[in-house]
């Protein structure tokens, strides 16, 4: 039953394009002041559903409550109450920053005055306050997307639609935007995000949605996908065969992988904190020495390869 | 700390029309940053004038009685200036459908056809200053209109209207277009024979006889023709209402037309 922390819920959504069935009743319900994320990879049905929702597509079936308003009845409402970030910068090429924003926010129904005012507030937060005079043809990838998610953010909309927010960012800029992100949660924005990034999701989402080919195939908190899809792996490649074979002896009951040609052994992860710390607590013990370790953590492809139980060409 | 936001609560009609204005400003502001394209609405009208007068004049047409060539011609580029400026709203448009901005203006409470009113009333401005430079231009090369006051209110009118006329069935070949390079052959195509088949350049009576009796009844043609009695006293016959009404007509139709496929095309 959605209630009053509901913010958005959505009961069996269907969409197809002629015979090309893209959503295929999707289920998901946000609850205010929290982030969902949708997770997926290129072609499942994440864009096409933030378009459904913010508006911009219509669906065949289905039923969509946004802030209590029926998406099929009153879009215009839902358009009062949304903020969008598409994958490419809605944004006025010929205009500068400055002049994106106001007119933006006049057209959220601003005053000119207030438009102004929460313009400047939001170039200043955003960084952008040196380049907003500057025409947008001037600006970087990362300013780009930066000024977009402070266009949506104008009219502080209770709700924000990203939709794959850092795709084709630099490392900086990823991480600058994912800042940005967090600080939009924290001061109570109910946030639904879409990536194919597990790492993204991970670090931002109070709740995973996983999404293949228009239906949802898992659902649940990162914690609880994350033991459900598999944990992270502890390298250690040993500097010679003698700490090797030690080390082998010493740590068997955790290992996942062997190799004995590049001395690296692979030891299985279920809580980064204690685990790591083990390991290299016994090693150190052992005086065994190391020349390389690194953590890799479960990818999309081990969320699908787990969840969907398909298995995975190519991969040892 | 966020200041307190302040929400204008006009009635609907009042900031649809504010939807409007802003986007009217957005779309001048492109026109006027847009300096190639600028320095094309200065210059292009003033070539055409000069080649035109210089190679007519020296095949020397029948015309009536009293009337130079550039005389006669004036009308006829101004028009023609005017339908070919009017293909920027088929472009404007269509660079528009092509970005992610159409899905923010899509996704905000208001008009969307505001973007379509926008692009047609900034070149409403744009054609208004290739005009003036047109008439300056052509004072300096001869042309000496005997209009008076109130026939250049109604030339001003007609003007403006054949503008409104054109870029709004403009903007619907910017909506139907797949690419921006599509729109400017189809606006070729378009504008090209149907001011060539008027009486622009040479008066209808000595155009081949296949070609005469469209040239002498096409909208275009009472256009050109209502302008020309009014600046140089022609014989106006039933020019001005014919091209009132042929303008009226056609902008009654293609302005819900352009704003239906506006809104199907960015509602899939």
């Amino acid at each position: 039953m959605p209630n009053k922390r509901t913010a958005i819920t959505v009961k069996n959504l269907k969409k197809s394009y002629g015979k090309n069935e893209v959503l295929k009743g999707i289920n998901l319900q946000v609850e205010r002041g929290t982030m969902l994320a949708l997770l997926g990879p290129n072609g499942a049905g994440k864009t096409t559903t933030v378009r459904i929702l913010s508006t911009l597509l219509k669906y065949n079936s289905g039923s969509v409550t946004i802030e209590g308003h029926d998406l099929a009845t009153h879009p215009d409402d839902v358009r009062n109450v949304i903020g969008l970030t598409g994958q490419s910068a809605a944004v006025d090429e010929m205009l500068t920053g400055r002049e994106n924003l106001v007119m933006m926010g006049q057209l959220y129904r601003l005053t000119k005055s207030s438009a102004k005012a929460r313009a400047e507030e939001l170039l200043e937060r955003f960084d952008l306050i040196d380049a907003a005079g500057r025409p947008l043809k001037t600006y970087s990838g990362g300013m780009r997307r930066r000024l977009d998610l402070a266009v949506s953010l104008i009219a502080t909309p209770p709700i924000i639609f990203l939709d794959e927010p850092t795709t084709g960012l630099d490392p900086r800029s990823r991480i600058a935007m994912w800042e940005i992100i967090t600080q939009l949660k924290q001061a109570g924005t109910t946030i639904l995000l879409t990536t194919q990034y597990l790492e993204e999701a991970d670090q931002l989402a109070d709740k995973i949605i996983v999404i293949d080919g228009g239906k949802v195939i898992a659902e649940g908190t990162a914690k609880e996908l994350k033991s459900k899809i598999g944990n992270d792996r502890l390298e250690v490649t040993f500097a010679n065969a003698k700490a090797y074979s030690t080390a082998e002896k010493e740590l068997e009951n955790d290992l996942v992988e062997r190799n004995n040609k590049e001395f690296t052994l692979t030891i299985l992860i279920k809580d980064t904190d204690k685990d790591v710390e083990r390991v290299l607590q016994r090693i150190h013990a052992a005086k065994l020495k190391i020349s390389a370790m690194a953590i890799h953590k479960p990818t999309l492809d081990d969320v699908f390869l787990s969840v969907t139980g398909k298995t995975k060409k190519g991969k040892k | 700390m966020s200041a307190a936001l302040e929400f204008s609560k006009r009635p609907k009609i009042i900031s649809s029309l504010n939807d409007s204005l802003l986007m009217i400003k957005r779309s001048s502001m492109h026109i006027i940053r847009n300096t190639d394209q600028l320095i094309g609405t200065f210059f292009q009208p003033i070539m055409f004038l000069v080649l035109f007068t210089a190679v007519f004049n020296a095949v020397g047409l029948a015309l009536p009685d009293g009337i130079n060539y550039i005389g006669f011609l004036m009308a006829g580029i101004v028009v023609q200036t005017v339908a070919f400026g009017s293909t920027t709203t088929a472009i404007a448009v269509c660079n528009d459908l092509q970005k992610g901005i159409i899905d923010r203006f899509r996704s905000l409470p208001m008009a969307s056809s505001a973007v379509l009113t926008g692009h047609v009333v900034s070149d409403v401005f744009r054609n208004t200053i290739s005009t003036i430079v047109l008439l300056l231009a052509g004072l300096l090369f001869g042309f000496r209109p005997n209009a008076s006051i109130v026939d250049w209110v109604a030339i001003a009118a007609i003007i403006v209207l054949f503008t409104l006329t054109f870029s709004w069935l403009s903007a619907i070949l910017g909506v139907l277009a797949k690419s921006v390079e599509g729109v400017q052959w189809m606006s070729f195509l378009v504008v090209f024979p149907l001011t060539f088949a008027s009486g622009a350049f040479a008066p209808t009576e000595t155009l081949a006889s296949w070609l005469k009796p469209f040239a002498e009844n096409q909208p275009i043609t009472h256009v050109i023709e209502a302008i020309r009695s009014l600046m140089i006293g022609t014989p106006a016959g039933n020019h001005v209402w014919l091209a009132m009404v042929w303008c009226l007509a056609i902008l009654l139709i293609s302005v819900p037309i352009a704003t239906y496929l506006f809104r199907k095309k960015t509602t899939t």
